[in-house]
């Protein structure tokens, strides 16, 4: 948190999200600074994935507003969030086995040269992205199929970073992944922040995000139920904001009040 | 055997296979496996070699089943009828083969989508006999005549894809239908004569008739087609190495170039003398070779290609990516109609009529098979353009050799479906080595 500007890139400011009778996200607060690692925790059904989806334009929000540099704007489709800088790796990676990694890359934005696609300024490209990032591959064309896990995983998060985004959004990305390609992500995700962008990383994984988040929320049944530094919470902390052990009789008088006071 | 060839390769084929292998092929684990390309790079002709057997130990089979195919076919047509290798026998092959070839083309761009058409006979007997109507019966202009024929195939292949895209009907169905229905319609156009004779002497059917020739059989004609092929894959190679040089990523060395030139050189000029030692190139031929290159571009160095690709390896990543799901299929079944309506007119132009079996009978099973034993997967995703043309030829010589052998339909039924069945086990057997070394 030491080196973060006073101007979140992103911020979201009691947000609000229903599904026919389902209040899926209530009054939700988030925010990301460039060069910060958001860590957003909490159990199955707490909403994190409902959160990420509003933020990437996939489940309009129905109230609150959503602040991008300080301005408030609207997402209501994939496509704005994309525009605004916001790039999304979904937990299923969704890149195509059949294309070589330089086709997943630039899949829906190649590089034309006179009409034609430029395979040549694309591998270029593709190869110095790659390196910045310290990712190796064998070479960038071979088909997905033959990579690993591991690999795929970074090749779906350098295809993230095609488009220039401000800030990024993981889900899950080390949920499927053993040690070794666990911390190449890890590492991965440190290179992202170095880059100054903002990074959301959804985990269940308490290490990982030790291991990397500057910050972490913690959604619980669609509410805020905390947010900490890491540095200086406890692994114990953070645990009982996730199952509730906080949410207790005095929590709940003192969240009736505030709404009373509305 | 080595306990690595059998966690790899259970099939029994791969024993052959695994002993003409260096033992210290790294493929068996696809973490480690070495940048394929790196390898010809450093080790020039030797990796080449190197490199082919690799492939074709993970699967990636490529044209070889047709080569092979091929040169048995031949040889035992050959044992059996010596005409067959004849100038006038192979002038035949591949005169015969464009009109069929032209089906297969549509169905290259339908499988890499891995779906199927099973339309395509149907909707080129259809475009024939529109293009008999307005030629024959309204006296119409045969060039407009041509044009609208083959609209009329794009537009039943755009509405078999606005059925499959948008309704969500499988292709498999709403093509079958299309299979009855369209046939059915060109039985009612056909009325009871059963069979409109198209004047063979001018306009479409008088170019893609069996006595038109690429420049009036002059000499020249052919070796200039096989100079232009080879001179324009020479200019192209050479001026993409020279790019790739100066962006600094690998790129192919001289050798290697060299030796694909020299061999697309020897396959051309040589099948140039065959058929001018008998009367040239076919304009049905050029037409179709035209085609090939046309689409092969299109397929490989454009956004449409790439998104083709992209959508039959995996539709939720083409659709996060922002591509037009629904719009890429309905333009490729309308490409498939297109192209068989293309064909039908390649047909009408063989026999200048249109008649009750044309398109029907075994075509469909041709086209497919044509594509499939070509190299293009039928689970999508893999395959390129350039099989429909090397397809056909496995294909064509079965045909042409077994009328030459005076064989039954019956017997040619039986062997076609016999080819079909087995293109199709080396596609799914070479499909399941692929997943095996990870490349599938």
């Amino acid at each position: 948190m030491v080196h973060v500007s006073a101007t979140p890139v992103l911020a979201l400011r009691g947000v609000s999200k229903r599904f026919g009778a389902v209040q899926a996200l209530t009054d939700v607060e988030l925010e990301v600074h460039p060069g910060e690692v958001v860590a957003l925790v909490g159990d199955n059904g707490a909403g994190k994935s409902t959160l990420v989806k509003t933020i990437a334009g996939v489940h309009p929000i129905d109230e609150g507003v959503i602040e991008w540099e300080g301005n408030p704007v609207s997402i209501n489709k994939p496509h704005d969030a994309q525009g605004l800088g916001v790039a999304t790796v979904y937990q299923d990676l969704a890149l195509c086995d059949n294309l070589d990694v330089v086709g997943n890359l630039y899949l829906g934005r190649e590089l034309l040269r006179r009409g034609v696609i430029d395979e040549v300024s694309m591998e270029k490209n593709a190869r110095e992205l790659l390196s910045t990032l310290s990712i190796r591959i064998p070479s960038v064309r071979i088909p997905i199929a033959s990579l690993s896990g591991g690999q795929r995983q970074v090749v779906a998060i350098a295809r993230a970073l095609i488009g220039d985004p401000k800030v990024v959004i993981l889900d899950e990305p080390t949920a499927a992944l053993g040690v070794e390609q666990t911390a190449q992500v890890l590492d991965l995700v440190e290179r992202l922040r170095e880059r100054d962008l903002g990074v959301i990383l959804i985990s269940h994984n308490m290490a990982d995000v030790k291991a990397v988040a500057d910050t972490v929320h913690v959604l619980r049944l669609g509410r805020n139920n905390g947010s900490f530094p890491v540095k200086t919470t406890s692994h114990e902390e953070i645990i009982a904001a996730i199952t509730g052990a906080t949410d207790n009789a005095v929590t709940r008088r003192a969240g009736r009040t505030t709404e009373a006071a509305k | 055997m080595s306990d690595t060839s059998k966690t790899v390769k259970p099939d029994p084929g791969a024993e052959h296979q695994n002993t003409v292998a260096p033992a210290d092929d790294p493929t068996a684990a696809a973490v480690t496996v070495v940048d394929p390309r790196l390898l010809v790079r450093d080790e020039g002709l030797k990796g080449y070699v190197t490199e082919f057997k690799r492939k074709v130990k993970g699967g990636e089979l490529g044209s070889l089943p047709v080569v092979i195919g091929l040169i048995v076919i031949w040889t035992i047509f050959q044992f059996q009828n010596d005409r067959f290798l004849s100038a006038e026998n192979l002038s035949n092959i591949s005169y015969y083969l464009s009109a069929t070839g032209m089906l297969a083309i549509g169905l290259v761009f339908v499988l890499l989508l891995g779906e199927i058409d099973l339309s395509v006979g149907s909707v080129s007997g259809l475009a024939s006999t529109i293009f008999a109507v307005f030629v024959v019966t309204h006296g119409m202009n045969g060039w407009l005549a041509l044009a609208l024929a083959i609209l009329t195939g794009a537009g039943v292949g755009a509405l078999h894809g606005w059925f499959f895209a948008k309704i969500g009907v499988p292709a498999f169905v709403v093509t079958l239908a299309g299979f009855l229905g369209w046939n059915g319609l060109m039985l009612w156009l056909l009325g009871s004569s059963g069979t409109i004779n198209i004047p063979a002497d001018e306009g479409p059917v008088q170019l893609l008739g069996q006595s038109s020739f690429f420049m009036d059989q002059a000499i020249i004609g052919a070796y200039l087609l096989a100079g232009l092929g080879v001179l324009s894959m020479l200019v192209g190679s050479f001026g993409e190495q020279r790019r790739r040089k100066a962006a600094g990523v690998p790129f192919r060395p001289t050798s290697e170039i060299v030796l694909r030139v020299g061999a697309l050189a020897l396959a051309t000029f040589v099948s140039a003398a065959v058929l001018n030692n008998y009367s040239g190139v076919s304009n049905a031929l050029v037409i179709f070779l035209a085609a090939l290159v046309i689409v092969d571009f299109v397929l490989r160095r454009t956004t449409y290609g790439r998104q083709v690709f992209a959508v039959g390896g995996g539709i939720e990543a083409a659709r996060r990516a922002g591509i037009n799901v629904p719009m890429i299929r309905i333009t490729v079944f309308a490409i498939s109609g297109g192209f068989a309506a293309i064909g039908g007119m390649f047909f009408a132009g063989q026999t200048a009529s249109a008649t009750l079996n044309a398109g029907g009978g075994n075509t469909l099973m041709l086209a497919i098979a044509a594509a499939v034993i070509g190299g293009t997967s039928l689970f999508g995703g893999r395959g390129n353009v350039w099989s429909a043309l090397l397809g056909m030829l496995v294909i064509q010589s079965i045909q042409t050799g077994l009328n030459l052998l005076n064989m039954n339909t019956s017997i040619q039924y039986m062997i076609t479906g016999a080819v079909l069945l087995g293109a199709v086990v080396i596609d799914s057997v070479s499909r399941r080595s692929q997943k095996a070394a990870g490349r599938a």
